[in-house]
Formats: structure tokens, sequence, C-alpha cells
């Protein structure tokens, strides 16, 4: 990589040189710099306001770039080792949906891991494709999804000779990697593209001894949360293409659901992000790695919590794990990790991104210091102290196999019927109902209700667990399949 | 030439004081610290533009910190000081003969060094055999203390500075942890006066009484200080502030004092109603 040519940001400077010129703004946002609306000046500054502007020639445009934006989308793909990349302004669900769009059609088979993000799913409610799920190997003390083994990745290649593309998580929410290299390896010898969801492995990129990247494994497309691990501001994302795929095509695809006015707030910050990353993002992630690693051992000594890292890779459906990601089992002091979550965030004034039965995530990033470090475990430790019970009868996570009966699509789409909970069991689901976050289903639309399923609703809305997904907001009703 | 130094109390009010002249700036890895000298308060030291001390009114702070556990709990042996690497609550504890160990936990080395240099006077304190400084973060060493003082002073600046963790739940969560059955903790609970500090002060004698059975609001006078007038928490496992007064005892011991006595003790635990009111708010 040529470190000079990463010294640009075109898109920062070009609007640089916009706010300069002092233009007279006859065309929209109508807030017109910000005059319009004094209370959001208050509230944003005066210099956000001045770079909310339109596409103008100057400035480039979103949907079809010639000048600034192609020159920060070449800098980006420089930067990741890509073919091509994009910058995404609907999040990072809108680059999934885009990668499988471009590549699956009405009726096609993507092979998945169950414990995607919906929006992949979303995207096959969109296109019509078939999901062929891997079902994720688990860990059954903790209770969460690890990756997929090869050999069942492989297997559902052979019984899948006609599928389009394999779709990868690179890490889990967790920090969990499959072996990205051998799937893309036998992906591609079977004429199956690579999607990689990276929405958590933007560091990938450029730390030292992390897992390794999708494009760096010869994946074909992969979605970067640049506003993750990145530094970018939410909503902001990148869409990463290998060689073998037609970025003119993949355009087309993103523009199908893409704004036509693109934020230059959230094109800036990819810019600027991306800069600093490729300038500064190895000593940076370095510093990131070297909390986690504190945190996690200073967690670890407090006792009974239980901070995983490398100790799991199991070199298969723990090819690898991403070491920034402190994932902290909790269900051994007797507390469910939304429990845990709900009391850092009410009473320390301490949030975290998200807690599920039995385990809590902290994201730590290029923003974190030393003194928030020592907070998260000094709070941790006074939990323990204050709250620790017995933990017998506490539900662990649990990763229940789907029974798929129809396409997400056929389902989403056909005749429903609006039942009490309690009465849908052995139907057919046609809307999501998953935690969020993480935001991976427990149901997806096309899947039968089990008992089991519905337990699991049940104890997780008990715990605390906000829940969405569904028409009734309160998860008390769902719209399942009509029966002829 | 004129100079004056001015510590914003708030965004609309300062106090502005002359300056002779700037003994010493430097920044550290945690802060920038400045020495000035005046006419009016003597040396200041200023912590990240703020008003840590100054010479003339720092014995009236320091003075309430420490005697006021220090006349209720009857053996007090191992003290715990966190920050105060200006020495002036060791210049305090010091004056106790029974005292065995104390820890100074400042997690700033530079400001200990430029204390020594500048304000020998408070800083040479620290030198007693019976002191230990740690440089470490308070909550970090704290964590793994239990049952380990009989006080624990937490003399730390401000709650937006370098000291955040100082005035959090879990922090005095974890210092309960550390102190035997009948230990006592003392923390500067900021002014009742202006808005913002009088959010925080509501909000760290929230967190302290989620922590310990007993806590009580004292005050005093602090000319250097926003407003002026400034609250101390006392959060005890055991002694209660007014009930437990060992006044006799204090005073045979005949420590010198120039603002602290225990008449001033009876007293300083009756609030203004406002204040009163604002600590009830949150009872």
């Amino acid at each position: 990589m040529e470190q000079n040519s990463q010294l640009k940001a075109p898109i920062y400077e070009a609007l640089e040189r916009f706010r300069k010129m002092r233009v007279v703004p006859f065309d929209v946002p109508g807030h017109k710099h910000g005059k319009g609306n004094p209370e959001l000046v208050e509230l944003l500054g005066k210099q956000c306001v001045e770079i909310d502007v339109n596409s103008m020639k100057p400035l480039d445009n979103l949907c079809h770039p010639v000048s600034v934006i192609k020159e920060a989308e070449h800098l980006a793909a420089e930067a990741f080792g890509a073919a091509h990349a994009f910058l995404m302004v609907g999040g990072t669900t809108s680059s999934v949906q885009s990668m499988i769009l471009s590549c699956c059609k009405q009726g096609d088979k993507i092979i998945l891991p169950r414990n995607v993000h919906r929006s992949a799913i979303n995207a096959l409610v969109l296109c019509g494709a078939k999901p062929v799920y891997v079902n994720p190997d688990v860990d059954h003390h903790l209770g969460i999804a690890l990756g997929m083994k090869v050999s069942q990745v492989e297997q559902a290649i052979k019984e899948n000779p006609d599928a389009v593309a394999v779709f990868v998580n690179n890490p889990t929410y967790y920090g969990i990697c499959s072996d990205l290299r051998r799937i893309v390896k036998m992906a591609h010898e079977h004429g199956m593209k690579v999607l990689v969801d990276e929405a958590h492995g933007t560091h990938f990129y450029f730390g030292e001894h992390m897992p390794v990247s999708a494009m760096e494994a010869g994946a074909d497309m992969a979605s970067v949360s640049m506003h993750k691990s990145g530094g970018s501001l939410t909503q902001s994302s990148f869409l990463l293409v290998g060689e073998r795929v037609n970025a003119g095509y993949v355009r087309q695809i993103i523009n199908l659901t893409q704004t036509t006015s693109g934020s230059y707030l959230l094109l800036s910050s990819l810019d600027i992000s991306r800069r600093n990353l490729a300038l500064r993002g190895r000593e940076q992630f370095q510093k990131v790695s070297l909390l986690a690693n504190y945190a996690r051992e200073e967690i670890n000594k407090i006792g009974g919590y239980y901070v995983f890292s490398k100790d799991l890779i199991n070199h298969n459906s723990v090819y690898d794990f991403d070491t920034t990601k402190l994932s902290i089992h909790t269900l051994d002091i007797g507390l469910a990790g939304i429990e845990v979550y709900d009391i850092l965030r009410d009473e320390y004034d301490i949030q975290i991104e998200f807690g599920d039965l039995g385990n809590i995530l902290a994201y730590l990033s290029i923003g974190d210091r030393i003194q928030e470090v020592e907070r998260l475990v000094s709070a941790l430790a006074d939990i323990k102290r204050r709250y620790q019970k017995d933990s017998t009868g506490m539900l662990s996570q649990e990763y229940i196999e789907p029974m798929v009966i129809m396409t997400p699509q056929e389902s989403f789409y056909a005749e429903k019927e609006y039942l009490k909970l309690e009465d849908t069991i052995g139907r057919v689901c046609s809307e999501f109902v998953m935690c969020y976050p993480p935001g991976i289903p427990i149901l997806a639309p096309g899947e039968e209700i089990t008992d089991k399923i519905l337990h699991y609703i049940c104890y997780a809305k008990e715990k605390g667990c906000s829940m969405t997904g569904p028409e009734d907001e309160n998860i008390e009703h769902l719209n399942v399949i009509k029966e002829k | 030439m004129e100079m004056w130094f001015s510590d914003e109390h708030t965004p609309n009010v300062k106090l502005s004081i002359r300056i002779e002249k700037q003994l010493f700036s430097g920044q550290s890895e945690y802060q920038r610290i400045d020495v000035l000298d005046s006419k009016e308060f003597g040396k200041i030291l200023v912590v990240d533009g703020d008003l840590a001390l100054t010479q003339k009114d720092e014995f009236i702070y320091h003075e309430m910190i420490t005697h006021v556990p220090m006349a209720v709990h009857p053996n007090i042996k191992k003290v715990l000081v966190i920050g105060g690497g200006d020495g002036a609550v060791v210049r305090e504890l010091i004056k106790y003969d029974e005292i065995d160990q104390i820890d100074v936990v400042e997690v700033d080395p530079l400001l200990v060094e430029v204390c020594y240099k500048y304000l020998p006077e408070i800083a040479c304190s620290l030198k007693d055999e019976r002191v230990q400084i740690y440089h470490e973060d308070g909550l970090r060493f704290i964590r793994s203390k239990t049952d380990a003082y009989d006080l624990i002073i937490i003399d730390s600046p401000n709650p937006f500075g370098v000291g955040e963790g100082l005035f959090t739940k879990e922090f005095y969560g974890n210092c309960y942890n550390a102190l035997h059955e009948d230990g006592i903790m003392i923390n500067q609970n900021e002014s009742p006066f202006y808005q913002e500090e009088a959010y925080q002060c509501q909000r760290m004698h929230r967190r302290i009484l989620e922590s310990f059975p007993i806590s009580r609001i004292y005050q005093a006078h602090l000319p250097s200080y926003p407003s002026g007038h400034w609250l101390f928490g006392f959060a005890s496992k055991k002694y209660h502030p007014l009930d437990d007064l060992r006044d006799v005892a204090w005073n045979l011991k005949g420590i010198e004092t120039k603002y602290y006595g225990t008449r001033l003790h009876r007293g300083v635990f009756a609030l203004p109603i406002y204040v009163e009111e604002l600590v009830k708010d949150v009872e």
C-alpha cells in the first residue's frame, strides 16, 4: 500500500474547499447551512450543519461517482486490499443486503449459518432466494453459537451443488471466526461466491496479529462496519468487492435501495476514518488489543466471571478469535448477561454493547482509555460482591435448530393469521423474532414454531431482553401462515 | 505588568486572582499542572486550568477532611488516601501517633514531584516513614483490597477530570469492601450552590448511600472554591458522626488545628435548608 496516497481524504478536502467558497444555497437541504433551524445548530454545531449539503458537481454524487467520491472509493479499496470499495450510507445492513442481492436471484440457493444478522435474512425476503442453513457449532457451557465447521460447509456444498454463494460471519458478535480461507477455497472450487459479514471485523484489515480479513482470504464481497470498530459515524459502512465481482452491477444493485441524497456527514466520516486507519490503524488497534487483554486478565481475576478468548480455539468451528472483543460469561455468579447489562447501565452509568442470557459483550475500540476500562472492571467486581447468587435454574442461551418450511419471501408475503403466542405451536411463522442487540433471529419467516422456541422467547422476555421483529411490539402474538 | 489567573466557577462566573509570577508549568501523562504565586492567596496549585489549592486556605479543606473522622473513630491505624498527591491530607494525618500506616494512591507522579519542589511545606509530610505512595489508578488499587483499612479519604479534585472514576458507584462499593467492619470513608462532596455541582453533589450522595448504611453530609467555608461553600461526605459502616463523637478524647490529644475543633464538629452537620432538601431529595 502506498502511504502517500492514503494521506489524502478527497471528500473531506472537497468539503473544506466548499466551505471556503461561501456558496449561496438555492438547493436542498432547506435548513440552508443551518440558518433555517437554529435549534438544530445549537445541538449539532455550526461546523456540522454547514457541511450537511446536497450532491453537486464539486462534491460528486454517490449514485454515480465521477470525481471526489470515486477517488475516495479508490483509496478505500487500496486501504482494504479490495478490487473496489463502495461508500455506504444505509448502515452495514445495506451492505449485507447489497451483497446478497448482487449474487442471488429468485429461487437461487445460498448457504449461510443460521446465526446471521437479520439483515441477511431480510435480503432473502427481498430477492426470494432459498436459505440453506448450516447449523453453527455450539458451546453449551457458554451458551453461544460458534463458527461453521469446515466439514459442515463441505457437506452443504455437496448436497446443494446448485447453490450460488456461501455466506460467512467474520467474526461473530462474540469474536469467533470460522476457517475463512478453506471455506473460500471450497466454495470457489464449486463455482460459488463467498460473501462475508464483517460488521465486527473492520480492525482485521489494519491491526497486527488479527484473524484473517475477508479480502485477504480471497472472499468475493465483504460488508465492513466502519462505524463499529473503525470510528466513523453511525450508519456509515463499506462494501468491499474482489476481482471476480462486476463492480458496475453491484453499483446498480446498491442504487435500487440506496438514498439519492447520501449524507456528506457520513461520507466524509468514512473518508477521514479510512485515512486515519490507513495511517495509524496499526498502533491504534495495538492499543485496543492491549486494553482488551488487560481488562480480560483483571476481570478473570475477580473470579466468577469468565472472559473468553483464544482458549476457545479448536481449529475448526472456532478457527480464530478476535481478542479485541470483551465477551464475558456471567452465569456462574448467578446473573444472566442481560441482568448484568441492565445493572451496569442503571446503577453504574456504564453502557455496554449487549447482554444475552449467559454473557455480556463490552465493545472496545479506538476511542477507549484505561480509565474507563478500570471503571468497567471495578463495577463488575462490585456487582459480584453485591448481587452474586446461586446459579441453579439459570437458562443459558440455546441455539435452537430451525425447521425451515418455506422460503423467507414466500412466508413473508403469504396469507397470515394473527395468533396468541401460546396458540402458535406447530405453525409456520411469517415474521422475525429476535433479541436486539445482537439481532440474530430466534425465529425467521418460514420457520416452524416449536414449544422449545416459545419457552425460550418467554424466558428471554422475563429476563428483560429487548425483543423485536413481530408486528405485535409486546410479543404476545405472532403472525403465522394461514392453513388451507 | 499585570497578570491574572481566572478560575472558571461556572461558564458565567469566574474568580480572578492577581498573579505575581508563574513558578511552574508542565504537562504529565494525565494532566497539565501549573504553580502560580499570588499576593492574596500565596502559592496556588492549578490542575488542568482549575484551581486545586491555595496556600492561604488549604488548611480549611484538609483539616475538615481529616479530623472529623479522626475524632469519631476510636482506633484508626491504617489509612488510605486516594488522590492527595500534594501531601496536605497526610500532613494532618501524621499529627496522630496512633496511625501506623498511610497509603497514598496518587496516579500522577509529576504532581507529587511538583509539590515537593514548589510546595515543600505541605508536601514534606509525604516523607514521613509511615507513608507509602502508590502511583496507580485509584479504582484499580482499591479493587483488590478487602477488610484492609480503618479510614479511606477520597481527596480527588473534580468529577470531570482524571479522577472521574473516583466519583462512581463502583468506586464507593469497592471502598466499602476495602474497609474494616467499623471503617469510615470521607469524600469531598462538591458545592451545593451552582446547578452543575449541586447535581454532582446529589449524585455522589446517592451513590454512597447505596453502599454505606450511614452517610451524612457536612460543610465548610472555603474562600477559593466555587461559591465558597463546600461539602464533605461522611460514610460509615458503624460510627455515627455526632452520636459517636469522642470530643474529650480528641481534645486530650492536643492536636493543633486552625479551623477544626470539636465544637465546630457538632455544628457542621447542620445544613442550610436548601442543602438539606437537596440531600433529602436523593435519600
